[in-house]
């Protein structure tokens, strides 16, 4: 064998430093092609098709489920109904119970006594084909007695309230408390507020939004014998593995799932499907593979939305507008029922809003509230966004109450970059970073005094087009999570991640992780941290994830944990590979383990000039096992799990600049500039591309989307008509920059990037429309900024109200085949 | 999102699709880009039972001068009308509204007789063709006539099409004498339909306005002119202050809907705003 020889000639002297390096995406040709196995692509022998009969109504008692008709449809193997499935369906998993008496009410996956959103599942139809599956949909019929359905949060807690589940005697799931005073690292909140000269007290609303992943749901079950196998476009295989097992009895060790290449979540997939369940049963009653593969209108009505909580937010503070207190009372929408951690993200939110600032006494509570509409959990931020929104907007409105500029009151009162490491009024110790150096950088590039004087001409001139200038000032916290953290908010799993190394005989590298990404480019970030780590090319490392047969062990992706905590575990197992290797090397060379140096993938030999060792020879030699130490086994592979200690804390200040046109109401961003510390970049275009994506997301709240439900409980934004998804031709042009402060809590000393532009962008846009027209007399803008809602709040006063439910164009679109008017000829 | 079955023919001249349709029995539907019908059989809210294309009928193609009138057929696409020399010369009012109809796919597949025959009052092209004056050629099994576009439209998404009519190709005047043109629109993005819109075609004669034409998109059922505006703006001088008084009247005699982008006061509050820009814009002010 030659190889010996090849392996030396590929590794270069001293390779150049991958880390920093912005590198393309390996994975990027495939997933832009379609080059590879989405869930849908799955195809195999004898596979039937499942799809979903959903309730009509809000809420309801099932009376009635006939299924004569879709049985004797073409193509059609079964029809099953909740009775068929009530023993062995168990209740979809609720991993986070925030407080000890929080109370759940079961979550079948498919009803079976009452219905208690539009779009539950009623009965599953089994078919030959997709098209027979979907066509026997309407041939299903089922009677309901109505029961008033519960949609607005404030009247739900209210008295005299129609419950949303008859079985429990409040639509309160849970009253979660954190009150610094209390816990020992705040001041009292009462006496804080007592004492204090200014107290501004608003109520702000984070809408309900809707993850909008661009692929789909899907997934297929195969049984073989007693085992079974799941592909599913999810971003948690390894969570999902173990919650199927506890749900469905399945034994862990008979269920492998796969996540193959899956087409983005933002939260969204981050959960245990009903239909992830009904295809497992159904692939199980039958003894056939089973597909299902949701619709888009399936997706957006019934796949987890996110957000929804009212907030009424207080803040103390003396005249100098020094803070004095945080108060924060929440209504969180939990819908009808709990999902994986839907009760958890609020409460994972509670120790953030405090933000940069130093609150001498915080106290926050929140009251979890049962609604008959789809489910919330996990979005893009999870928690954050929606404590970024209220401290970033009422730090605006006391500096309006102080008559300050929103940038003194924030310096004012923000960490200082010599108070690091700080330990926050909620307990939590933040790493490190520089507000006043990233705030600085921004104002630079946004040309901060230039719009300030525009600003000031557009005022005196009475100008129709106004311009206004939105900080926020943020942090979040990143790395999901520390395990003992995590066990003493009551979450049910850790927050450790795996990784495993596998040294092939060629010298190629296989890097397996537990983290599976679901389009954030982990492939390409893992193999510059490895080729760096072990001296190897980038191009000898193959990233493999997803697949609970090949990655056993793992926590997946979510909570921008993926580098801190998944990096971190990579490095560790390399940093093993290596000790193993060192021993193998000092053999082979004939030298003292103490004298070896290794650097660029090489063992050498100190003082020994000329005598080396590459580690993939290395490698070879161990596969040859010919020759190796006697007490050590042939192999240099190595596994590592990494758990953190602390989160980690990007922070950033984002400007926006909003030009709103007064005679319209239209809003549009003039400039945005931000400047993100996250911490050490691996791959400055992946950091990029990840800060684009979540500013996008984070606009589309302050501006477009919003799901709105009808009076009774329909879902009204059910079509991407409705739901406004912003493209990049509605936004603007992002400048962008980045400090970099380590993070101390992992080798790397990366902080996580995928949900900080998601969470510092809302309010910032918010503050900066707000700043645009307050001197004409507008407070408050309810999120979406539509047009309308700014100019009747410019025009009319308040803060925009509630959009029209009346007739939609989601209606319209009914219509338009109503009988009368499809039979007109038109050319469509 | 699987459309119900459905029979589907491809006739390739006039004549062989009126006679599809004629045999396609009570349920067929008329399909030109399918840009909105598809979307609204994958949503099962129409199951036509036989769906008859017009996708190769070649003779519906196309931009011809036939001296004073621009001749446009019905299957003309989107992205074709944007390119047409002809149009561009003669009707560019149409090329900046059809520049603005949803997304560049939808463009290179939506058609123009399809926009106007779907009669949708928050499309962009039936205020144009109402605000040029516009005839729409129609066959059916009793051969051709000729309606006026003021005739067409007859309420939300209905037409004079009578059962078994396809209509074939639009003639539309060209403009003569100092014209200006502007398409006003107003949606949240890029994409989305108009929650108003506003064309406005204007001719100048030494300094005043001698002839205005308004369009509006999505301010009632049908499409409409606003009138009382094209009256105060005839012989009005081309001044921001007579053309602002003008557009005051603009949501006169409209019945605007309310949905979630705008309830009826604000359109009729944004139909004079836009009415002001555009006609300003048009005046070449």
């Amino acid at each position: 064998m030659t190889v010996t020889e090849d392996a030396a000639t590929l590794t270069p002297q001293s390779p150049e430093k991958e880390v920093g390096k912005a590198r393309r995406r390996k994975e990027d040709a495939r997933l832009i092609t379609g080059r590879t196995t989405w869930t849908d692509n799955m195809v195999l022998p004898g596979m039937l098709h499942m799809s979903v009969v959903r309730s009509h109504v809000a809420h309801g008692k099932i009376t009635n489920v006939d299924v004569s008709a879709a049985l004797e449809a073409p193509g059609v193997v079964a029809v099953l109904t909740g009775r068929d499935l009530a023993d062995e369906q168990g209740s979809i998993p609720c991993a986070w119970p925030v407080t000890a008496d929080m109370v759940n009410p079961g979550h079948p996956s498919i009803a079976v006594e009452e219905v208690n959103h539009v779009g539950e599942a009623v009965a599953v139809i089994i078919a030959r084909s997709r098209d027979a599956a979907a066509d026997a949909i309407e041939l299903v019929d089922v009677d309901y007695d109505l029961l008033p359905p519960v949609l607005d949060m404030e009247q739900a807690v209210g008295g005299e309230a129609d419950l949303c589940h008859d079985h429990i005697d409040s639509n309160t799931a849970y009253h979660f408390v954190f009150d610094a005073g209390e816990a020992g690292t705040g001041a009292d909140t009462e006496q804080a507020f007592a004492d204090a000269d200014v107290v501004v007290s608003r109520r702000f609303v984070n809408q309900r939004l809707i993850p909008a992943f661009m692929e789909p749901r899907s997934v297929v079950v195969q049984p073989q014998g007693e085992n079974f196998t799941m592909w599913s476009a999810t971003q948690i295989p390894h969570v999902l593995r173990v919650m199927l097992a506890m749900v469905t009895g399945i034994p862990e060790h008979k269920l492998r799932v796969v996540a193959p290449d899956v087409g983005g979540g933002f939260g969204g997939k981050l959960q245990v499907n009903p239909e992830e369940v009904l295809a497992l049963l159904i692939a199980r009653r039958l003894g056939k593979p089973v597909k299902w593969t949701e619709t888009r209108s399936e997706s957006l009505m019934t796949a987890h939305h996110g957000r929804d909580q009212i907030q009424y937010i207080d803040i103390a503070s003396d005249r100098e507008g020094n803070v004095k207190g945080l108060r924060c009372r929440i209504l969180a929408d939990m819908g009808a029922y709990l999902r994986l951690i839907t009760p958890g993200v609020p409460a994972l939110g509670a120790f953030m809003f405090p933000g940069i600032y130093k609150f001498p006494a915080y106290r926050f509570e929140c009251d979890g509230i049962f609604t008959n509409k789809v489910p919330t959990d996990a979005y893009r931020g999870a928690g954050r966004p929606e404590a970024t929104f209220a401290v970033e907007r009422i730090m605006d409105e006391l500096a309006v109450e102080l008559g300050m500029d929103p940038l003194e009151l924030r310096r004012r009162n923000w960490i200082r970059a010599e108070e690091f490491p700080f330990t926050t009024v909620a307990g939590l110790e933040y790493d490190s970073g520089d507000y006043d150096a990233a705030t600085q950088q921004a104002l630079d590039l946004i040309g901060y005094d230039e719009l300030r004087e525009e600003q000031r001409r557009r005022r005196e001139s009475g100008d129709p087009v106004q311009l206004g200038i939105g900080f926020s000032t943020f942090t979040e916290m990143c790395g999901l999570a520390p395990s003992r953290v995590l066990g003493s908010l009551s979450y049910g799993a850790g927050g450790w991640e795996a990784a495993s190394i596998r040294m092939l005989p060629t010298g190629k590298v296989e890097v397996v992780t537990g983290s599976t990404p679901h389009g954030q480019g982990h492939e390409t970030a893992w193999s510059q941290l490895v080729a760096d780590q072990l001296g190897v090319p980038f191009e000898d490392v193959e990233v493999l994830h997803g697949d609970t047969a090949v990655s056993p062990r793992g926590m997946d992706t979510y909570g921008s944990r993926s580098l801190v905590v998944g990096g971190t575990a990579v490095v560790k197992a390399a940093d093993k590979v290596i000790a193993k290797a060192r021993k193998v090397a000092a053999h082979l060379l004939e030298a003292n383990e103490d004298d070896l140096d290794f650097s660029g993938g090489k063992f050498t030999v100190r003082g020994t000039p000329g005598t080396a060792l590459s580690i993939q020879e290395i490698a070879l030699a161990v596969f040859a096992a010919h020759d190796y130490p006697e007490d050590v086994e042939p192999s240099i592979d190595a596994d590592a799990t990494f758990d953190p200690v602390n989160f980690s804390f990007p922070h950033g200040t984002h400007i926006c600049a909003m030009e709103v046109d007064t005679d319209t109401g239209f809003v549009k961003i003039r400039k945005y500039a931000c400047v993100d510390d996250v911490g050490t970049i691996v791959n400055p275009l992946i950091v990029e591309g990840q800060v684009h994506g979540g500013l996008a997301q984070g606009i589309a709240q302050a501006l477009y989307e919003e799901a709105v439900y009808d009076a009774d409980g329909n879902l009204t934004t059910g079509t991407f008509v409705d739901y406004l998804v912003p493209s990049a031709a509605d936004l603007p042009h992002f400048d962008t920059g980045n400090t970099v402060h380590v993070a101390p809590g992992n080798p790397i000393g990366a902080k996580g990037v995928g949900e900080a532009g998601c969470i510092a962008s809302t309010p910032a846009v918010v503050n900066a429309a707000l700043d645009a027209v307050r001197h004409l007399g507008v407070q408050d803008i309810r999120m979406p900024l539509t047009p309308e809602r700014v100019w009747r709040a410019v025009h009319q006063g308040g803060d925009g109200g509630d959009r029209a439910a009346a007739p939609t164009n989601a209606q319209a679109v009914d219509s338009a085949g109503a009988p009368g008017t499809s039979s007109q000829g038109g050319d469509l | 999102m699987i459309p119900a079955a459905f029979e589907y023919v491809r006739p390739t001249t006039v004549d062989e699709a009126v006679q599809a349709v004629a045999e396609g029995g009570e349920d067929v539907k008329v399909m030109a880009g399918g840009q909105s019908l598809i979307p609204v059989m994958r949503l099962r809210l129409a199951a036509p039972s036989t769906v008859v294309d017009l996708g190769r009928v070649a003779e519906m193609r196309g931009v011809r001068d036939e001296g004073d009138v621009l001749v446009i057929g019905a299957m003309t696409t989107h992205a074709e009308v944007i390119a047409d020399p002809l149009v561009a010369q003669h009707a560019r009012l149409i090329a900046e509204a059809t520049e603005t109809v949803a997304d560049r796919q939808t463009r290179r597949r939506g058609t123009f007789g399809g926009a106007l025959a779907h009669a949708d009052p928050a499309g962009d092209l039936p205020a144009v063709a109402l605000a040029l004056d516009a005839e729409m050629v129609v066959a059916g099994p009793g051969g051709r006539r000729t309606v006026p576009a003021r005739d067409f439209f007859v309420d939300y998404l209905t037409t004079t099409l009578d059962e078994g009519e396809v209509l074939v190709e639009i003639r539309v005047p060209k403009l003569a004498g100092q014209w200006g043109v502007r398409y006003e629109k107003f949606n949240r993005v890029a994409q989305a339909w108009s929650i108003v819109a506003v064309a406005a075609a204007v001719r100048r004669e030494n300094g005043s306005i001698a002839e205005a034409r308004i369009g509006l998109t999505n301010m009632g059922p049908t499409p409409l002119r606003a009138s009382a505006t094209e009256a105060a703006l005839a012989g009005a001088g081309a001044s921001p202050d007579a053309i602002a008084a003008a557009a005051r009247s603009a949501a006169e005699g409209t019945s605007p809907s309310s949905d979630l982008n705008a309830q009826a006061d604000y359109r009729e509050h944004l139909a004079q705003v836009l009415t002001r820009r555009a006609v300003t814009a048009a005046a070449g002010l």
